[in-house]
């Protein structure tokens, strides 16, 4: 009885790590840049299936093209956000207008990525074995591929938090996601820091991709259900706090973990259960203002 | 300002115009080969689907990604009675059965402000898939279920009908007092509610009225497919495709969503034969430009071209 609670715990944590990941770059894009980033996914799985060839084709350690697929995906969002949504935020007219119009930007963005990517590598599914062999952590047993996953994603977390509270940059960062334009006002060069945060989404969402090309396989449209898992933790968490992110993550993850115990069907209903009744009860969620 | 004696005259022409054009659509399929009817019937599909989320999110400007719900309520009622009743009655229940759900989630959610209901909307399409996906392996044992397939014409004939009567009520919609009120709760919500409008009976008893034509258009369109399952029938681009010909057309407009929708099935007819790899792309790049560069769509670019023709300095766009 108690391995099979200390089972479904830590896997509930190795799940909700992932989530964690991808729910943090998706409320740094939402929370501060305002961009309901529909296409969060499609970075998630650009970072995969680049680690999937990096490392099949190259011999590339997947914890390595990180490195390559970090800064990359970081580029893209920020210039994405220089050019499509900065455009967006002069035309539209006010707050309101400019979620609306980009979400439906982010939407046709999400259709030429997944198109490319398809052209680029197909539609069939890919795998490759990685770190794959079993750990005994207290009489249950995990991959270590998974364990590496749940560290790393703290390990993410946790620099992120420091660099969000400690610096200055993460200062400004805060301060426009409060409000923007007095944040401007007070000397934050507006432009700048959400372009960064956007990159900096798109750079957490790639990286999730490669810790979950380790676990899981991957595919050419994997992204969609990464996206609306994160646009869940992001409601749950908060929207804007990226604290509220991480620990939705795992909270997610947590309860993914004891409703697949019990009938795996039911996980993805249960997401949305939850998530219902949030946006009916609570829509500010667990950390929101 | 020296046309005014005309617009009577020009109501009038437009009268007969339409009527022909309604004699014409109606007759057919019995002069023009079998594709021309499952082409069309696509097209109306469309129109239907577009017109009817613009009567919405049109003038509310809240931007609702529901639609794929209604219209696979509309399928999966059309999949699973099929064989029991004739197909108005299926229409029927099956438009009923999302305005049903419309007016149970619409009374629930539509206090959510803004992109919450966007993105509430969007959960309700992935909750329904998953729970009836579950519900179909845990309890009867499938995945998916075949549905009776339904002569073309039959088909072509019930869209028709479905057609006239979504543009007739967006139509009227947009010409009454409610139209007014429902642009009004979109211009500013609190303002509208001091005058006097009931806000929040306005906008789900809109929302019913518009899911009603989504689920008897789902319950038409199930019959083309043989075999449906909740991936098929739950299918994301249902919600987002409205979206973009709405927009691509020009939610300003009553025709504008109709010339959006027209446009793009046949887009997606051709890129689909001739560029089946490229059709998303294309897709893609047409939304991301048209919510770039033509916030008031075709039909806003049309108006100004017109007003600009007109000599008129009043071109506001």
């Amino acid at each position: 009885m108690l391995v099979t609670i200390l089972d479904i715990v830590i896997a509930g944590l190795l799940l909700g790590g992932l989530y964690a990941i991808i729910a943090m770059g998706l409320s740094l894009q939402y929370g501060v840049a305002r961009v309901l980033n529909i296409s969060h996914g499609e970075f998630i799985m650009l970072g995969a299936v680049s680690t999937w060839t990096l490392y099949t084709v190259l011999g590339i350690n997947p914890l390595l093209s990180l490195v390559v697929c970090g800064p990359i995906a970081f580029v893209l969002g920020f210039i994405l956000h220089r050019t499509l949504y900065k455009r967006l935020m002069v035309t539209s007219a006010t707050a309101g207008i400019f979620e609306g119009n980009s979400m439906l930007a982010s939407f046709g963005l999400l259709f030429i990525v997944q198109n490319l990517a398809l052209i680029a590598w197909g539609s069939d599914i890919k795998g490759y074995s990685y770190l794959a062999f079993p750990v005994d952590l207290g009489g249950a047993l995990f991959g270590a591929n998974r364990l590496v996953t749940l560290g790393f994603a703290l390990l993410i977390g946790i620099s992120f938090y420091i660099f969000l509270t400690q610096t200055r940059t993460g200062k400004a960062i805060r301060a426009a996601a409060q409000d923007p334009s007095t944040a401007g006002l007070l000397g934050v060069n507006i432009n700048f820091v959400l372009a960064l945060c956007f990159g900096l989404g798109a750079a957490l969402a790639a990286s999730a991709g490669m810790l979950i090309s380790m676990s899981y396989p991957v595919h050419t449209v994997m992204g969609m259900e990464y996206t609306v898992i994160a646009i869940i933790v992001v409601v749950l968490g908060g929207l804007g706090s990226i604290p509220g992110s991480f620990v939705g993550g795992l909270i997610l993850g947590l309860i993914g973990s004891i409703v697949t115990y019990f009938d795996p069907g039911l996980a993805l209903v249960a997401y949305y259960v939850i998530f219902t009744f949030l946006l009916l009860i609570k829509p500010t969620g667990l950390m929101g203002k | 300002m020296n046309k005014l004696p005309s617009i009577s005259n020009n109501f009038q022409v437009r009268g007969i115009v339409l009527l022909i054009g309604l004699i014409i659509l109606f007759t057919l399929p019995f002069y023009t080969p079998i594709y021309t009817s499952i082409f069309l019937s696509a097209i109306f599909m469309y129109i239907v689907l577009t017109s009817s989320w613009a009567m919405f999110s049109g003038p509310t400007g809240q931007i609702s990604l529901a639609t794929a719900a209604f219209f696979g309520v509309g399928i999966y009622i059309a999949a699973t009675l099929g064989n029991k009743m004739p197909l108005p009655v299926l229409v029927l229940i099956g438009g009923l059965g999302s305005a049903g759900l419309a007016l149970l989630v619409g009374s629930l959610t539509l206090r959510l402000k803004g992109v919450y209901f966007t993105i509430f909307t969007f959960g309700l399409l992935e909750l329904m898939k998953f729970l009836l996906l579950w519900f179909e392996i845990t309890f009867t044992g499938t995945r998916g279920r075949f549905v009776v397939v339904v002569d073309y014409k039959t088909v072509y004939f019930i869209m028709l009908v479905i057609l006239v009567l979504t543009l007739l009520t967006s139509y009227l919609i947009r010409r009454s007092k409610y139209g007014l009120a429902l642009q009004g709760i979109g211009e500013q919500e609190e303002a509208a509610e001091h005058i006097g409008i009931n806000v929040t009976l306005l906008k789900v008893a809109t929302f019913g009225i518009s899911a009603f034509f989504m689920g008897a258009t789902g319950a038409v369109m199930a019959t083309r497919w043989t075999y449906v399952d909740p991936y098929i029938a739950f299918n994301m681009n249902y919600s987002f495709t409205p979206v973009l010909m709405a927009i691509f057309g020009g939610l300003g407009q009553f025709f504008g969503p109709i010339l959006g929708a027209i446009i793009f099935a046949y887009l997606e007819e051709i890129l689909i034969t001739q560029f089946p790899y490229y059709y998303m792309l294309l897709f893609g790049i047409v939304m991301v430009v048209s919510v770039l560069y033509l916030p008031n769509g075709l039909a806003g670019l049309v108006q100004k071209w017109r007003s600009r023709e007109a000599g008129g300095e009043h071109a506001h766009s």
